[in-house]
C-alpha cells in the first residue's frame, strides 16, 4: 500500500472508456511521470486524481484513505496547470493567498506563508503585479508557488511546461528536479514530452489508447521497453524497428537482417539471450541509434560489437554527434556517430551494432520477446 | 515606374476616402436633423413654432417649455408634468436591468463552467424566449401578474421586463464564458473556492466589457419599452414613455409643440446618456466574444 494509490480505476464518458483498468502505486517522495500521446489518458487520470473527473470504477487513495466522492478542495493536493491558470484579477501574492484564504487560513498567517514560498522561488519583487504583467517563465513561477504555499500531500502538474520557450523549458525543469529533491515531494507530472519524462521522473507510466503500456523507472524504460510502442515513444532519435529473422546454429541465436543492396547479414545475440526458442521466425529488432556507431565510438565494455557494412544515406550533423542514416531490413534505420567522424552520403562504412542493447518484439502482438 | 505605382495608390486612396466621408457627413447630417429640429423647437416659444420656420434658431430663447415638461403640463387628467413618471422609469429600470444582468452572468456561469444533462436544452429555451414577439404574451402575463398580485404595479413591470431580459443576458454571458479559460475554475475548486465563491471572485471580476454590454442592452429596451408600459401599468405606475404618449395626444387646448418636443428629449436622454458614458465598452464588448485573443 503506497502514499497515492490508484487500484482498478476506470474512466468512460458513455460509452467510450477513455481510460482501462489502471494500478498505481506511488511512495511518498516519489515523482511519477504520465507520458505519452494526446489523448492517451495521462491528463484524464490526472484530472481523476485531482478530483475535477469522476472515477467511473475503480479507487483512488490517497494516505489510505479513499478519494471517491471527495471534493478537490479536500484532497490536499494542489495542482499546476499548462496555462498556469493565475487570476487575472488578483496580484501574484493574492493568487498565491487565495487557496489558503479559502481555507480559512489567517490573514498574519497567509501573508507569512506567502513571503516564505517567494524566497523559495526568488519571486518578492513580484508578489505586487498583476498576471498580466508577467513574463511566461514567471508566470510559472507563480504558479508553482501556489501550489507550493498550500503544503500539500500530493503535487499534480499538467503539462506545466509545454508553453515555455525551449531553452526556459530546460531551466524550470531543471528547477522543478531541484524543488523536488530539496522538498522531497510527491509528484504525479503529466507529460507529451519523453525527455522531461527521462529526465525528471524517479518512475514512470508511459501511456496509450488508455492504457499503462510499462511503468518503471527511466532506466527500465529506456533500455527495456516492454512493446514496440514503448521502444519507439521514448527516446530521441527514436529507436531503429526493422524486421529480422532469428536463426540458431549450434545453439546460439543470431539475427537475420535483409541489407539494402539485397544481401543479408547475420548479428548473433548478446550472450545470455533467449532467444534460441525463436527459431525461424520472423521478429522485429530494435536498436537505438547511441548502440549504432563507427567502429572507434562502440562502446568498449560490451561484448557483443559486430560489424555491418552498409550505405550512407544522408548525414545529420548535430554539434556533438553525427546522425547517420541508412537501411536495414527495408527500414530507415539512425545512427549515432562521433562528430569528428568523417562520413558523407555514398559512403559505404562499417558501422559498429551494439547487439548487448539489441531487443527483440513479436511482430504480431508487438510485445518484448528477449 | 514602381514609385509611380505606389504614389497612384496612394492617391485614389485619399480620393476614395473623400467619397467616404462625404458620404457619412451626409449620413450623419440626416440622422441629427430630427434632434436638432427637437431641440431648436424645445427652446423657443410656442408663436414662433406656430410661425413656421421650424428649422430656424429661436429668436427669444426659453427653458419654459422644458420646465412646462417637467412639472406642470397636463398627463392625462394629472397636470404633474413627466417627473413622477421619470421616477416610475427608473424605479422600473434600474432593478430590472440589474437583477436581469446578475441573473444572466450566474446562467452564463452555469451554462459554460458547470454544465449537467440537458443544458443545451435549456440554453436553447432561453434563446428561444429572446425571439418569442412580445404581443403573443400580453394576455398570458397579465393574467400571471394578477395571479401575483403585482399586475398595475412597478414589481409587475420589473418582473415582466425581468422574464423578457433573462434571455439576451443569458446569451451575452454565455458567450463571453465561453471563452473563460475552464482551468481557472478548475484551479479556483482546488484551492477550495465553492460555486458562488468562484463566481463572485473569478468570474465577476473579469466581466466588465460583456456587463457594460449587457446593461447597455438592457437599460436602452427597458426604457424604450411602451407595450409592456401601456399594457400593464395603472396610472401611478405609468413609465415615462406612455406618459410622454399621453402628454403628446392630450386633446384639449392648443398643441404645445415645443414641451412634446422637450418631453421627447428627455425620454430619451437616459439611454443616450448610458451610451456616452459606456458606450466604448459597447463595441469592445461586442467583440470581445467573437475574436481570440
Amino acid at each position: 500500500m503506497g502514499f497515492l494509490d490508484i487500484n482498478n480505476a476506470t474512466k468512460s464518458y458513455g460509452s467510450v472508456k477513455v481510460l482501462h483498468e489502471t494500478d498505481i502505486s506511488v511512495e511518498e517522495g516519489e515523482f511519477l511521470v504520465l507520458v505519452g500521446p494526446s489523448g492517451c489518458g495521462k491528463s484524464t487520470l490526472l484530472n481523476m486524481i485531482a478530483g475535477l473527473e469522476e472515477v467511473t470504477s475503480g479507487d483512488i487513495s490517497i494516505k489510505g484513505r479513499s478519494m471517491n466522492g471527495v471534493r478537490p478542495a479536500d484532497r490536499n493536493i494542489a495542482m499546476v496547470f499548462q496555462s498556469y491558470a493565475l487570476y487575472p484579477n488578483m496580484n501574484v501574492a493574492k493568487n498565491i493567498a487565495f487557496g489558503l484564504e479559502m481555507h480559512g487560513v489567517a490573514k498574519d498567517e497567509r501573508d507569512k506563508a506567502v513571503a516564505e514560498v517567494a524566497d523559495l522561488l526568488q519571486m518578492r519583487h513580484l508578489l505586487d503585479r498583476k498576471p498580466s504583467q508577467l513574463s511566461g517563465g514567471q508566470r510559472q513561477r507563480v504558479a508553482m508557488g501556489r501550489a507550493l504555499v498550500r503544503n500539500p500531500d500530493v503535487f499534480l502538474f499538467d503539462e506545466p511546461l509545454s508553453n515555455l520557450d525551449a531553452k526556459l523549458r530546460v531551466d524550470m525543469r531543471t528547477e522543478i528536479k531541484k524543488l523536488h529533491q530539496k522538498l522531497g515531494t510527491t509528484i504525479v507530472y503529466v507529460t507529451h514530452d519523453q525527455i522531461e519524462a527521462l529526465t525528471l521522473s524517479t518512475r514512470i507510466a508511459v501511456m496509450f489508447g488508455g492504457h499503462v503500456q510499462q511503468l518503471g523507472t527511466p532506466k527500465e524504460i529506456y533500455d527495456n521497453p516492454a512493446n514496440i510502442f514503448v521502444a519507439g515513444f521514448m527516446g530521441s532519435p527514436s529507436m531503429n524497428l526493422f524486421p529480422a529473422k532469428v536463426q540458431v546454429e549450434n545453439g546460439a541465436a543470431a539475427a537475420r537482417i535483409d541489407l539494402a543492396d539485397g544481401a543479408t547479414v547475420s548479428l548473433p545475440f548478446a550472450p545470455g539471450n533467449t532467444m534460441s526458442g525463436y527459431d525461424t521466425q520472423e521478429i522485429i529488432l530494435g536498436i537505438r541509434p547511441e548502440a549504432i556507431t563507427d567502429e572507434d565510438g562502440a562502446d568498449r565494455k560490451s561484448q557483443a560489437i559486430h560489424r555491418i557494412e552498409t550505405r550512407v544515406e544522408v548525414t545529420e550533423p548535430a554539434g556533438s554527434d553525427i546522425f547517420v542514416v541508412s537501411h536495414l531490413g527495408g527500414k530507415e534505420v539512425t545512427g549515432r556517430f562521433r562528430a569528428d567522424v568523417d562520413v558523407s552520403p555514398g559512403d559505404v562504412f562499417p558501422f559498429a551494432v551494439n547487439m548487448d542493447k539489441a531487443v527483440a518484439f513479436d511482430p504480431k502482438t508487438e510485445m518484448r520477446i528477449g | 515606374m514602381a514609385s509611380n505605382a505606389s504614389a497612384n495608390v496612394v492617391r485614389t486612396g485619399a480620393g476614395s476616402r473623400y467619397v467616404i466621408y462625404a458620404i457619412l457627413t451626409l449620413f450623419c447630417l440626416y440622422y441629427l436633423l430630427p434632434l436638432y429640429v427637437m431641440a431648436v423647437n424645445s427652446l423657443k416659444p410656442l408663436s414662433e413654432i406656430q410661425a413656421g420656420g421650424m428649422m430656424a434658431l429661436p429668436s427669444q430663447w426659453t427653458i419654459a417649455p422644458w420646465q412646462s415638461a417637467w412639472s406642470t403640463a397636463q398627463i392625462g387628467v394629472d397636470a404633474t408634468g413627466l417627473r413622477p413618471y421619470f421616477l416610475n422609469s427608473i424605479l422600473m429600470v434600474v432593478p430590472a436591468v440589474a437583477i436581469s444582468t446578475v441573473l444572466g452572468a450566474l446562467n452564463g456561469y452555469v451554462l459554460t463552467k458547470w454544465r449537467f444533462r440537458g443544458d443545451t436544452i435549456v440554453f436553447g429555451l432561453l434563446l428561444f424566449g429572446c425571439f418569442i414577439p412580445f404581443q403573443m404574451v400580453l394576455i398570458p402575463m397579465a393574467r400571471m401578474l394578477g395571479l401575483m398580485g403585482i399586475a398595475g404595479t412597478v414589481p409587475g413591470l420589473i418582473f415582466v421586463h425581468l422574464v423578457y431580459g433573462i434571455g439576451f443576458s443569458t446569451l451575452y454571458f454565455r458567450n463571453y464564458y465561453q471563452q473563460f479559460p475552464t482551468e481557472l475554475v478548475r484551479a479556483a475548486m482546488i484551492d477550495g473556492a465553492g460555486f458562488f465563491m468562484i463566481f463572485r471572485r473569478i468570474m465577476l471580476p473579469s466581466s466588465g466589457p460583456i456587463a457594460v454590454v449587457c446593461i447597455i442592452w438592457q437599460f436602452t429596451n427597458i426604457w424604450n419599452d411602451f407595450l409592456f408600459g401601456a399594457s400593464f401599468s395603472d396610472f401611478d405606475s405609468q413609465p415615462m414613455t406612455v406618459a410622454l404618449n399621453n402628454l403628446v395626444q392630450s386633446s384639449t387646448g392648443v398643441k404645445e409643440y415645443n414641451v412634446h418636443f422637450a418631453g421627447a428629449i428627455m425620454a430619451a436622454l437616459p439611454t443616450l446618456l448610458v451610451y456616452i458614458v459606456a458606450g466604448r465598452y459597447f463595441v469592445r464588448g461586442l467583440m470581445a466574444g467573437s475574436v481570440k485573443g
